[in-house]
């Protein structure tokens, strides 16, 4: 008895140890990687590196470049996704629905390069004739809506079906049942999803090399070229010169603080709302 | 209400057979029976809930005020507004404060906010003697409250849109035994107002709050009748089995 005990006990600090380990293990390249960005990075902060233009030795326009890309896709492509994620989980128990679902799934792990030809050759062959930020936004909106479709239908999905039951006992047609109890129920994980997939677009680059190129300039309009910060990455990591490359670190540093300032900006403002 | 050869399926499985019982207003009709034999599905027909499960079949009738609300015509809708209906397990709405739970009925189907709302809030809280608990906290979640307190919550909430049936899912199978003679209590004064129908798996509860009860057994009725009959005199051997504790 005493001798299984304490093979027992044994055995649970083993694996308690080997879940450590793995602990370590995931988190160390992470920690690593801001580690790096910052140590690199951080030197080249500075008011003119932020607002100047890249020939000024500024990422300026990388910057502005990234946002307006993020926003256009944001403003048309969030309200689809969510929509969509609607339709799939209050009204999609039919064959249509799985085929749209398996669809979106697929597209979430579609190879990004592979989405920027499509765009390149759909987009900018096909209609503007030009790079322009339109097209990026097309392009990243492939990849944005996907994921907040899907996670939009997760997240409905586990709100209880007592509180649609509730709702529609009372008289309220589906529709407001949606709006007004389901999707308020499921608010913080649709903010999660959102910010996942906006967060994943900022860092999408090969969509981005064949819609919008990259640009020296800040944003001239939308059927010309514009920067963004992936982008000067890119550029500015594959130049001899240790300046333009210790710039792309700078850049990387500027990408990441954005991410994070986005995720806790959004949590922040939405604390206290996300109750249930 | 009054239902006239209600058949009901699942898919395939037929749930109800041929069910005909007519619903006294302003009293409380009880329905009991073992576990599985249909109460549920009853209850479910008579606000059109029923067919909101993938696969429900329904044929016959249910007459409210002589008139079908099965009929082609007839939004389900408002059907749902004029007979409201009290879950077994408490769900107010989790995102919504206490207040606005009472008010839900209202604001989901389109009135506007305005110093009305606060009166009908007020009133229907009295009415499911939960106001004097909860008056000083009516910001406070939905959720924050006893279970007990919930249930009244939702009781509110129903009444709130002056139904003129409240259909009760056994309302209190969830509640400790104090909530529970709350609720009872509850159920019989609602009667002055409301026509109510009470499914329960509690035969004592039966007895102690319906005037009329209804057994049902494998999706059928087996005897319906004022409740005094039915537990004293029962006509059939099926219901002294089940009212003698012998089954279910």
């Amino acid at each position: 008895m005493m001798n299984s005990y304490g093979f027992r006990r044994f055995k649970n600090r083993f694996f308690f140890v080997l879940c450590m380990v793995c602990v370590i293990v995931a988190v160390v390249p992470l920690l690593s990687i801001l580690f790096e960005v910052i140590a690199r990075g951080a030197s080249q902060i500075n008011w003119k590196f932020l607002t100047e233009n890249s020939l000024l030795g500024g990422i300026g326009p990388a910057i502005q470049g990234t946002l307006i890309i993020i926003g256009l896709t944001s403003v048309v492509g969030i309200p689809i996704g969510v929509l969509s994620g609607v339709y799939l989980a209050e009204f999609g128990q039919n064959k249509y629905a799985s085929v749209l679902r398996t669809i979106s799934d697929v597209l979430t792990e579609f190879p990004s390069i592979v989405v920027g030809i499509t765009a390149f050759s759909v987009i900018i062959v096909g209609v503007t004739k030009t790079y322009s930020p339109l097209a990026g936004a097309f392009a990243l909106s492939f990849i944005l809506i996907p994921i907040v479709a899907r996670t939009t239908e997760e997240s409905l999905k586990l709100v209880p079906n007592s509180s649609r039951e509730a709702a529609l006992a009372l008289g309220a047609h589906k529709w407001r049942s949606t709006i007004s109890v389901v999707l308020p129920s499921a608010r913080s994980g649709l903010v999660t999803g959102t910010l996942l997939a906006v967060s994943r677009i900022a860092g999408e680059t090969a969509p981005l090399l064949f819609t919008i190129l990259g640009n020296n300039y800040f944003f001239q309009g939308f059927n010309q070229p514009m920067d963004a910060l992936p982008l000067r990455i890119f550029s500015n990591s594959r130049q001899p010169s240790p300046e333009l490359q210790a710039q792309a670190w700078g850049a990387a540093l500027i990408l990441i603080l954005i991410v994070l300032a986005l995720n806790v900006g959004v949590r922040l403002a939405s604390r206290g709302k996300l109750r249930g | 209400m009054r239902s006239i050869g209600l058949n009901a399926w699942f898919g395939q499985k037929q749930a109800l057979k041929d069910i005909n019982i007519s619903i006294q207003a302003n009293a409380v009709t009880a329905i009991i029976g073992p576990s599985g034999c249909g109460k549920s599905t009853f209850i479910r027909t008579l606000n059109r809930m029923h067919e909101l499960t993938p696969g429900a079949k329904l044929s016959g009738q249910i007459l409210l005020d002589g008139k079908n609300i099965y009929d082609s015509d007839t939004d389900p809708v408002m059907i749902r507004r004029r007979v409201g209906m009290v879950f077994q397990k408490p769900n107010p709405f989790p995102t919504m404060s206490i207040y606005d739970n009472v008010a839900a009925g209202l604001k989901l189907t389109g009135t506007k906010r305005g110093k009305n709302m606060d009166e009908v809030v007020r009133r229907s809280l009295e009415r499911a003697t939960l106001w004097e608990e909860v008056k000083d906290d009516l910001k406070k979640p939905g959720t924050s409250i006893s279970g007990g307190q919930q249930q009244r919550l939702c009781i509110a909430r129903a009444i709130a849109l002056q139904p003129e049936v409240i259909l009760m899912d056994e309302p209190c199978s969830a509640l400790d035994p104090i909530a529970t003679a709350k609720i009872e209590e509850l159920v019989v004064q609602l009667k002055e107002e409301y026509t109510v129908v009470i499914v329960t798996h509690n035969m004592q509860q039966a007895a102690r709050v319906s005037d009329f009860t209804a057994f049902m057994y494998l999706g059928q009725l087996i005897e319906f009748g004022d409740t005094t009959s039915v537990f004293e005199n029962p006509r059939s051997e099926l219901t002294e089995k089940y009212i003698t504790g012998k089954f279910g």
